[in-house]
């Protein structure tokens, strides 16, 4: 529903137009809608097709105004202002009330008398303006149109014809926000409707957002659909958790269920829109939830346990640990919960050994972010990629990563002529909706192709280049790095390079929510919150300060990441087999702490479970049975984010800050878990509640202290690829397996289907065509898939991460960039 | 009939005649219809392929138009103005000994698959009501018989011409040619008496236009230009 | 008056619609000329002709060629309409098939004149001879040197493309069309921008109608003085009358501007014999109609104003008293209901509704606070509709009612068909009764 929220008081601007609106003078900008300037003097002109981020239509004729000198009323969500135009709404012109009058009467003949059952009943624009606006008797006595309900244009979205004003908003919006035309106005005149191609359905990223602006009950979620009224519903403002967009949202309960999410209006952010991931994925936090602490007993099976027993065994483990505890984190944590975790290592643990990063990462990443990113103000912005003159990606699909990111080039590269270019094996569907052209690179050449955009002269041998080099240069130009850059050795090293050659922003955009929050909170080896080296004295002595502790209790030196974690466990662990006399090796690591890690996400998850299984106390706080609760010696049940209060860092490193939803929620944050094993500990640390965190992040303020260079790692030599061999290309998709989308099926029918592509070369050489099977393989595993035929080096293959039926990280041992074998057909 | 290759050559070629190749949508639908008869997902699926669109963007089109048909129509497909004037001058006593004899309704296709019937909009032959058409070609100046003779021609696959243009060829062929791929019959039929009407009372009456001038008053600026 | 057969002058001869036949009268043989002069020059000498646009709204077309910006680095485009689908015109589609290299020759200067080098001709998918001959004439044109590259050594290029319509009134509307031409639904566009602005692919585009680019060659050939001494000083020139209905001899009646109906009947042998003039409409179903006290009006676009009509398409109809307007209007009701676009809601859902409503008149079954509904419903089209469309369906009721009251009260209890017996208006009548 996007009625503009009139009584915002009137806007002076001293340079604009002048005009009236019920005889009332205003002064707006050229170019504004006469509909925009009524509604900034509080006039609401009634409208169905209008919509502030749709281009104008004027189909539905709700909004017609009188206009002095016109002879017909006018629309006002068309007509631009003019200098001394004397508007006169429904409030003064017996005109104007007449026509929307006529409108309305005309609109509702056809229209079903279900308000009673219609989902949109309470909170429906055409029910408010009928009531509003409309006639109180209705004169047609004829027969309405009729449609057999309702048909399903997706998976997840149900269009009920008959109620289908022709307003156009839903196919509007899939064309020019979307850039997903697979719904459009099918029929002609009284028969005109919404409609599908009958081989494909409204599978967009974005479909979610068409029932929110159809101004009628015509389009419906399967999620939604005659679960509530809206009137029954308590809404809170909420941020999502699934991605680093920050998107503003509305969440709406009712008996203590989540019915379901909107989009809230953020114009810094998300603008209306949200992702259908953001919008449907919340199943998870309502079923199949760890709900109570369990620690092994006798047999080592893991079993209930009350919380006392469970922190007295917690503490007594991690306290036998001491330093040699990890802690690792993954995407799904706060700001705070992530900088609850960073102090608990090293003011509670005194442990270095700190890493947010469930991924495939590497040292060379670490450098960077402490370098460029950790604790830095906000920018670039959203706002600044609508200006931008140019926009390179690098290591990053937008549409599949960061949907908002990609929204907003899409709407930078339609209105205001945003150049797009990606680093990239091949260009998308995502790339291309954004008119990005691709520079090509081969699965670890990302280093060589940014480095020669670093230098204007050496690109000039690829157009594209050249003008991404020169482009680069102009002000306002901004470098955007995805988290996949960490798996290309040196690619993060040649980002730094073109940004400080170029003068471009250089923006980091993690796949996950929680990953720039954890930076900034220092959940890192290396940093502490606000990006403060560890190594440096002054810094130390301020997180000191902070915490209430010595300054000498904290480490002194960077500790381990998860990679050299993983790595250590499993080290020694094969020394003790080794040993002659097991008992003379000390693990380096004696006890896990582990809060939102999904073995599956990591580089490495064989290595992973290994070490979880080899390593000697294993503590776990999960909202969700994983892997690692498995294993775990102690589950500690924490909060979703509807049970808490909390921050998100979006990928601008703007805070976005989210109410507590279920403010009856029994479960615990992980702060608020930390803070309880901390005081199990005898530690000092606080309470964990959202008050004292945000308290003390704010009382450690901004780094002016000395950082880590970038990183100036080399490009590698390119690898030498045998005949039958290919690189890798690998990323997950918007829709995959990730665990925070478990509990939505509908939701899931939606998401791409798993395909191989390859060059037209190699679909040659293996003589397969488009649909028909490849299979990718290595010493560890096989993967067939339906082979897409894509405009791509001859070399490389792309296969989707963690999705049904592909994910190349277990299956093949292999990730982006690595050499696995190709073979026609099934093996 | 199918589509094939050379169906998608011929695609291509329209789209290239378009600064854009969109612009070539609505011939290329009468192009699929030439080879299957009606617009079949496979042609709409062809289309979108060609111009670079989704298939419900093409479907949005092909569903707004209305010779765009979504089943087979018959060998022939008749037309029957029912528009204001046709349906008084008795468009409408045609339609009705039409129907009854084929034993079909607006949109339907005789048993024996021969003709298909559809109530037409007016068709720009007012002079000549009551119109009917078979396969878009005008039948002027109809009367209850001469279309029930028609139709029973049209039924037994005899030849029927038709009154301004040509021997009426089969459905396929004409969407082919309505495509933009000429069929050479453009010398056939006449201007009949209807559009000679002003012209005969002109000539008998002695009428006429009067004469201009000697040269065009622009000729000499071509000159002077010319010369310059 | 009299009639002046200018643009019919040789549709008598077999060869009319041949590149052959057309020179043989002087065809082409204007192109030199004006590819000679400055473009400046043609579109102030069809300025000062004064033609109108002969597609129905009559705008003056110098004028309207005068909007598109030069110098602007676009691409300039010509477009013809020649989509005729107005009930009761039947003017262009003739024109098309008799003589098509007028049509031809005129894109040449037309194009010439806005400095467009792609031109297309919109030509409905229905006529698909229409399709045929100006296809051929173009290719004929081709051959001869008269479209492709350099034109005649001028230094001119223009290609010509002939486009089929696949059904659809709405597209006579010219945004519609332009929109159609890209391979679109044909639905009209907001206005501004408009099409000398922002038209084919958002570039300057002229939009004409078939017989005001068939009009061109002659201003060309004899100049605006000569094409002056027809019509009245605002309705100058000649037009191609088509008459129909009720009379003894329908067809095309090619006279001045300023040509009473009265005259036009009389041309036409008078309404059919035995019968009386009940009403007639001046040019298509979308202007309103008129009765026998009006036939001595001049037919110009003035004189059809002051009399609350338009002269539209000037394709008059011509319906006798065995008629039953109530029966008329419904299907035209229904006509604007299958051609309504489905954009805008008045239109989309007003026609919807008026159908059904004129429906009950002619069934008999409607009640008398009908007419008054009918009339608000009309009311709440008119002027409030995306585009012309949903004006034009409102525009019949009105008159209608005025004129013939006591047939919509009628409605109420008798069917049309029982008060007007429809085998008595047929054309065929006497001869079933015979």
């Amino acid at each position: 529903m996007t009625i503009t929220t009139p009584g915002v008081s009137p806007v002076t601007v001293t340079s604009g137009i002048t005009l009236s609106v019920d005889g009332v003078d205003i002064t707006v900008p050229k170019g504004t809608l006469v509909i925009r300037a009524a509604e900034q003097l509080g006039v609401e002109i009634p409208r169905f097709c209008d919509h502030p981020l749709l281009a104008p239509v004027a189909a539905c004729r709700m909004c017609l105004v009188e206009i002095e000198g016109q002879p017909k009323p006018q629309p006002a969500c068309a007509v631009t202002v003019a200098e001394g135009m004397k508007v006169r709404t429904q409030v003064t012109s017996e005109l104007a009330e007449q026509a929307q009058q006529g409108v309305m009467e005309f609109l509702l003949i056809n229209h079903p008398l279900d308000c009673p059952v219609c989902d949109k009943g309470g909170e429906c624009p055409l029910q408010n303006q009928a009531l509003s606006h409309g006639r109180a008797e209705s004169r047609f006595t004829g027969v309405k149109r009729t449609f057999p309900k309702p048909i399903n244009v997706s998976a997840q979205i149900l269009l009920d014809r008959e109620r289908c004003v022709s307003c156009a908003r839903c196919t509007r919006f899939a064309d020019e926000i979307a850039g997903d035309p697979f719904i459009d106005l099918l029929e002609r005149g009284a028969k005109q409707q919404v409609g599908t191609s009958s081989d494909q359905p409204f599978d967009s990223y974005f479909s979610g957002n068409t029932v929110q602006i159809c101004p009628v009950g015509a389009l419906t979620s399967a999620k939604y659909r005659f679960r509530s009224r809206p009137f029954d519903l308590i809404s809170t403002p909420t941020v999502c958790e699934h991605c680093a967009s920050g998107c503003g949202l509305r969440t709406d309960v009712r008996r203590s269920t989540v019915l379901r999410r909107l989009a809230w209006d953020e114009p810094a952010v998300n603008e209306e829109w949200n992702c259908d991931k953001g919008r449907f994925a919340f199943g998870y936090a309502a079923e199949g939830r760890l709900t109570h602490p369990m620690v092994r007993d006798e047999s080592g099976e893991l079993v209930v346990a009350s919380w006392p027993e469970a922190m007295s065994i917690a503490a007594a483990g991690l306290r036998r640990a001491g330093s040699r505890t990890a802690v690792l984190t993954g995407g799904r944590l706060t700001l705070e919960d992530a900088y609850s975790y960073s102090k608990f290592a090293r003011s509670v643990l005194g442990t270095d050994d700190v890493d947010f990063r469930s991924r495939p990462s590497s040292a060379e990443e670490i450098e960077f972010l402490a370098a460029l990113v950790a604790g830095k103000p906000v920018g670039p912005t959203y706002a600044e990629l609508e200006s931008a003159p140019v926009v390179v990606l690098a290591g990053l699909d937008a549409e599949d990563e960061s949907p908002m990111v990609f929204l907003r080039l899409r709407k930078g590269a339609r209105l205001t002529g945003v150049k797009v270019f990606t680093v990239a094996p091949f260009a998308s569907a995502g790339v291309a909706k954004v008119n990005g052209r691709v520079l090509t690179a081969v699965p670890g050449a990302e280093a060589a192709v940014l480095d020669s955009l670093a230098d204007e002269v050496s690109g000039a041998r690829d157009e594209n280049r050249l003008e991404a080099a020169r482009l680069l240069r102009e002000p306002g130009a901004v470098l955007l790095v995805g988290e996949r850059l960490a798996q290309s050795p040196g690619a993060l090293s040649a980002a730094a390079r073109v940004a400080k050659a170029t003068g471009a922003a250089l923006g980091w955009v993690p796949r996950r929510a929680g990953e720039r929050g954890a930076l900034d909170a220092g959940a890192i080896a290396g940093l502490l919150p606000g990006g403060r080296p560890i190594t440096s004295d002054a810094a130390r002595r301020e997180a000191a300060a902070v915490w209430g502790v010595d300054p000498a209790s904290l480490p002194g030196s960077p500790g381990r990441d998860l990679g050299a974690v993983v790595a250590a466990v499993n080290a020694d662990t094969k020394a003790i087999a080794a040993a002659a006399k097991p008992s003379d090796v000390v693990r380096s690591v004696q006890a896990l702490l582990i809060g939102g890690v999904e073995a599956n996400d990591l580089a490495d998850p064989a290595a992973f479970v290994a070490a979880l299984d080899a390593v000697p106390f294993l503590v776990s706080l999960e909202q969700r049975h994983s892997e690692v609760t498995a294993r775990a010696d102690v589950v500690l049940p924490v909060a979703a984010v509807a049970e808490k209060a909390g921050t998100f860092l979006d990928w601008e490193g703007r805070p976005r800050e989210f109410a507590q939803v279920f403010r009856e929620a029994l479960t615990l944050s992980d702060s608020r878990v930390l803070a309880m094993l901390a005081a199990e500990l005898d530690a000092s640390f606080g309470r964990g509640d959202i008050a004292s965190v945000r308290g003390e992040l704010a009382s450690f303020g901004s780094w002016h202290g000395d950082r880590a260079q970038a990183p100036g790692h080399a490009p590698p030599e390119a690898p030498s690829v045998g005949s039958d061999e290919v690189v890798l290309a690998t990323w997950r998709q918007l829709l995959d397996r990730g665990l925070l989308q478990e509990g939505d099926p509908f939701l899931g029918a939606t998401a791409r289907a798993g395909v191989a592509r390859i060059s037209a070369a190699r679909a040659t050489l293996l003589a397969v065509a488009t649909g028909e099977a490849v299979t990718i393989s290595t010493a560890t595993g096989s993967i067939t898939l339906p082979a897409l035929v894509t405009t791509m080096p001859d070399d490389v293959v792309w296969l989707p991460a963690n999705s049904d039926g592909s994910n190349p990280r277990v299956t093949l041992g292999a990730g982006h960039g690595d050499i696995v074998r190709i073979s026609g057909g099934v093996v | 009939m199918a589509l094939t290759e050379q169906t998608r050559a011929d695609a291509v070629d329209l789209a290239g005649r378009y600064p854009q190749s969109r612009s070539a949508l609505l011939p290329m639908l009468h192009l699929v219809q030439s080879a299957e008869g009606t617009v079949t997902a496979d042609g709409i699926a062809l289309c979108a392929d060609v111009i670079g669109l989704t298939t419900a963007e093409v479907a949005a089109v092909a569903t707004f138009y209305t010779m765009y048909k979504r089943h087979k129509v018959g060998r022939v497909h008749v037309g029957v103005c029912t528009n204001t004037l046709c349906a008084v001058l008795g468009g409408d006593a045609i339609w009705s000994a039409v129907s009854e004899r084929l034993g079909v309704g607006h949109d339907e296709v005789s048993a024996d698959g021969a003709v298909s019937l559809e109530r037409i909009e007016c068709q720009a032959a007012c002079t000549n009501a009551p119109v009917m058409t078979a396969n878009w070609e005008f039948l002027d100046d109809m009367d209850v018989p001469r279309a029930l003779e028609v139709i029973a021609k049209l039924q037994a696959g005899e030849e029927v011409h038709s009154t301004r243009g040509p021997r009426i060829g089969t459905f396929e062929e004409v969407e082919r040619a309505l495509a933009g791929f000429p069929d050479g019959l453009a010398g056939e039929g006449r201007n009949d008496d209807k559009m000679l009407a002003g012209l005969t009372y002109a000539k008998a009456h002695g009428m006429s236009a009067p004469p201009g001038p000697a040269a065009s008053p622009l000729a000499a600026g071509a000159a002077s230009k010319t010369e310059a | 008056m009299a009639l002046t057969p200018i643009l019919t002058a040789h549709w008598d001869e077999p060869d009319s619609h041949t590149i052959g036949g057309y020179r043989r009268h002087g065809g082409y043989d204007m192109v030199p000329v004006s590819l000679g002069v400055h473009p400046d020059e043609v579109i102030a000498l069809v300025k000062e002709s004064g033609l109108r646009g002969r597609g129905g709204a009559g705008f003056p077309t110098g004028m309207k060629w005068g909007f598109v910006p030069q110098n602007d680095g676009k691409p300039h485009y010509l477009v013809v309409n020649a989509d005729e689908s107005e009930p009761g015109a039947c003017k262009d589609i003739p024109l098309m098939l008799a003589n098509p290299h007028s049509l031809v020759e005129g894109c040449i200067h037309a194009a010439y004149a806005i400095r467009a080098n792609h031109a297309f001709i919109y030509i409905r998918g229905e006529v698909p001879h229409a399709v045929r001959r100006v296809t051929a004439a173009v290719a004929e044109a081709y051959a001869a040197g008269f479209l492709g590259k350099d034109i005649l050594g001028s230094g001119f290029d223009l290609d010509i493309v002939v486009h089929s319509g696949a059904g659809a009134y709405i597209c006579g509307e010219e945004t519609a069309l332009l929109d159609s031409l890209e391979g679109r639904r044909g639905q009209p566009r907001l206005k501004p921008p408009f099409p000398a602005v922002a038209g084919l692919y958002a570039s300057p585009t002229v939009i004409n109608n078939v017989e005001t680019i068939a009009n061109i060659p002659t201003i060309i050939r004899n100049g605006a003085d000569w094409f002056k001494q027809f019509g009245t000083e605002k309705s100058p020139g000649f037009k191609l009358f088509a008459v129909s209905g009720h009379v003894e001899r329908p067809g095309i009646y090619e006279a001045s501007l300023g040509t009473t109906m009265r005259e036009l009947l009389e041309y036409a042998g008078g309404v059919r014999a035995g019968h009386e003039l009940k009403f007639w409409i001046p040019g298509g179903s979308s202007v309103p109609m008129l009765l026998p006290e009006h036939l001595d009006t001049p037919l110009t676009y003035e004189d059809m104003a002051g009399l609350g009509t338009m002269l539209g398409t000037g394709t008059p109809m011509v319906f006798d008293e065995t008629t039953s307007v109530v029966r008329a209007i419904s299907r035209w009701m229904h006509f604007y209901k299958h051609e309504s676009c489905g954009k805008c809601t008045p239109c989309r859902e007003g026609t919807f509704w008026l159908e059904q409503m004129l429906e009950r008149f002619e069934a008999g079954t409607a009640i008398e606070a009908d007419i008054e509904t009918v009339d608000e419903i009309c009311k709440q089209i008119a002027g409030r509709s995306f585009c012309a469309l949903g004006d034009a369906a409102a525009t019949p009721y009105a008159p209608a009612l005025k004129y013939f009251r006591e047939e919509f009260l009628a409605g109420t209890h008798t069917s049309a068909d029982e008060l007007f017996d429809p085998v008595a208006a047929t054309v065929f009548a006497g001869a079933a009764a015979r």
